[in-house]
């Protein structure tokens, strides 16, 4: 299991009730099953990934969360789960008001347009940065808004979002974000991780 | 041919009162068993055929000769595996494989023809409700079925919240539409149009409204497929022939296919039968029951559902199938949904459909291992 997953799940407690939006293959919600108790929901766009997550016995709704969050009820979660597909949607705006009114708490993880290797690529190559977290061409990736951590960072404050935790990411080595290191994080973090409540 | 031998028969001797406010009692309930039921009682299936079914679920069907309906679905190492678990299937009331119906005789001994009483899905599934007491079943571990087997599934659910572990509408709706209705009426005007249909009393008067029932069927049948898979499969071939014929003889493949699907369809089934069944599908809709409220419906199961739908299915289409699930969700409800992608129409789910069967036997199999 990659090591975002490992950093998500520390920050759900036992026992408790989850929603993972964009499950993919269901990973990451067998992992909260298995070790966590976790009663574990999942929504998800494709079918074949719909199909690997009921192959694992999990509980995954076909559907896309710019149209089907609106049917779950407010706080009917403890933990909304969103990872890497904010940048993606028509309205990124609105998709987390949902995940906030779904979720008591939502975790919400952003690939960073800050990170230094996107820089480098853009100023020494003048092509559209490809990395790790950012694997696609300009032409085909599915990614509509990028930001960066401090971008997003700036953005929930400016909603009165309250930050519980927010975590930089490079390879294995996780470390907290604040207002103090924002800009260093920015820079050597290739994704931010944010606990977040409205 | 001794029909009586090869059919199980449960005479529930409890009244019955049914919807329409009549009681019955001392009643034929026609059922099947696949496979095994363990010491504990909790691998038991209750299958819910659709429209035009019978309990003959998989295998041979003894009275037509034919494959079971769901022979695809269930069976020795099947989606629904009969080496794992034990399939009860039963006619529903109103029908025509032996379970009380129509066809069979009042109390002062004449055939019921249109006097039999008007049932519902809700009297269907109370009265196949009996058989889990005929074989000490406490609770199911799944209710399974597709199209009008569907509908009875979120009845049964609804009316025996703590019956089932396990709950699969499949290709279905929790309330009859326009359209819907639209169709079956035009197969009940096709039936009640033909001369020998006698108002009804065709068996008395030794008349069969076959060409009735047999229009039904045609155009009913249409709506199973879809526009696809009906081009790709006839287009505009010609049967058995190098051109038109400037009559009205079958010139096209679709035409004979239907003639042909009309005419078998004759053979098996009864057309009061299909009048009945019918009317129980259109008066079908359990939001209503609620006070409009779908979810209330549902609030008190702690059941695990997993709902499917077709891509191609324009009589049932997704958009119903996820109504129940939207219903579900708003209570909190334990709920899997996924469309399957398939250009075979509504029979999608009585079809070698692998997308469909693959999800079918995950969802049991890895449910069962929770037990």
């Amino acid at each position: 299991m990659k090591n975002e997953f490992q950093v998500i799940a520390d920050l759900v407690e036992k026992d408790k009730k989850v929603l993972d939006v964009g499950c993919a293959d269901g990973t990451l919600m067998k992992f909260l099953r298995d070790n966590k108790n976790i009663n574990i929901r999942g929504l998800e766009i494709s079918k074949e990934k719909v199909q690997e997550c009921i192959a694992k016995g999990l509980t995954v709704i076909e559907g896309n969360a710019e149209k089907d969050l609106k049917q779950f009820p407010d706080k009917s979660f403890d933990y909304v789960i969103l990872s890497q597909t904010l940048q993606a949607f028509l309205n990124p705006e609105l998709v987390l008001d949902e995940l906030l009114r779904v979720g008591k708490k939502a975790i919400v993880t952003i690939p960073n347009f800050g990170y230094w290797k996107v820089r480098l690529h853009l100023l020494l190559k003048g092509t559209m940065p490809i990395t790790k977290t950012l694997p696609d061409e300009w032409y085909n990736t599915p990614n509509l808004h990028m930001c960066t951590i401090k971008d997003f960072f700036h953005f929930v404050k400016s909603k009165d979002i309250k930050i519980f935790k927010s975590l930089g990411l490079n390879n294995l080595n996780s470390s907290i974000i604040n207002e103090s290191n924002l800009g260093v994080k920015n820079l050597f973090a290739d994704l931010g991780i944010f606990l977040i409540e409205k | 041919m001794n029909t009586e031998k090869i059919i199980k028969t449960l005479i529930v001797k409890k009244p019955l009162k049914l919807d329409c406010g009549k009681t019955i009692q001392n009643f034929p309930i026609a059922y099947e068993t696949y496979g095994s039921l363990n010491s504990k009682k909790d691998n038991a299936i209750l299958v819910f055929h659709a429209l035009t079914g019978d309990q003959f679920v998989t295998g041979i069907n003894p009275v037509t000769k034919k494959d079971g309906w769901w022979s695809y679905a269930v069976g020795p190492g099947k989606a629904i595996n009969t080496n794992k678990y034990f399939v009860i299937c039963s006619n529903v009331i109103g029908g025509c494989m032996g379970s009380y119906g129509p066809s069979h005789k009042d109390s002062n001994q004449n055939i019921f023809g249109t006097n039999f009483p008007v049932i519902t899905i809700n009297d269907m599934v109370n009265a196949q409700y009996n058989l889990l007491n005929h074989f000490g079943i406490k609770k199911l571990f799944s209710v399974a079925g597709g199209s009008m087997g569907g509908m009875q599934v979120l009845q049964f659910i609804s009316n025996f919240p703590d019956k089932s572990k396990t709950v699969i509408p499949i290709a279905t709706t929790s309330s009859h539409s326009a359209q819907n209705i639209a169709f079956n009426e035009l197969g009940r005007q096709a039936i009640t149009a033909d001369n020998n249909w006698k108002d009804g009393n065709y068996i008395s008067n030794e008349t069969n409204p076959g060409k009735g029932l047999a229009v039904a069927r045609m155009a009913a049948h249409i709506t199973y497929l879809s526009k696809k898979g009906l081009q790709e499969k006839f287009g505009r071939k010609l049967q058995e022939r190098e051109d038109l014929k400037f009559g009205f003889d079958a010139d096209f493949q679709i035409e004979s296919y239907l003639r042909y699907q009309g005419s078998v369809f004759v053979d098996r089934f009864d057309a009061n039968s299909y009048l009945y069944i019918t009317r129980a599908m259109d008066y079908f809709d359990l939001a209503k029951q609620f006070k409009g409220n779908l979810s209330d419906a549902f609030t008190n199961t702690k059941a695990k559902f997993f709902i499917i739908s077709f891509t191609s299915d324009w009589l049932y289409p997704t958009q119903e199938n996820k109504d129940i699930v939207i219903a579900l969700n708003s209570i909190g409800a334990d709920v899997g949904f996924v469309e399957i992608e398939s250009d075979k129409g509504h029979d999608s789910f009585l079809l070698d459909v692998p997308d469909f069967l693959n999800a079918l036997k995950n969802f049991l199999d890895k449910a069962y291992e929770e037990n």
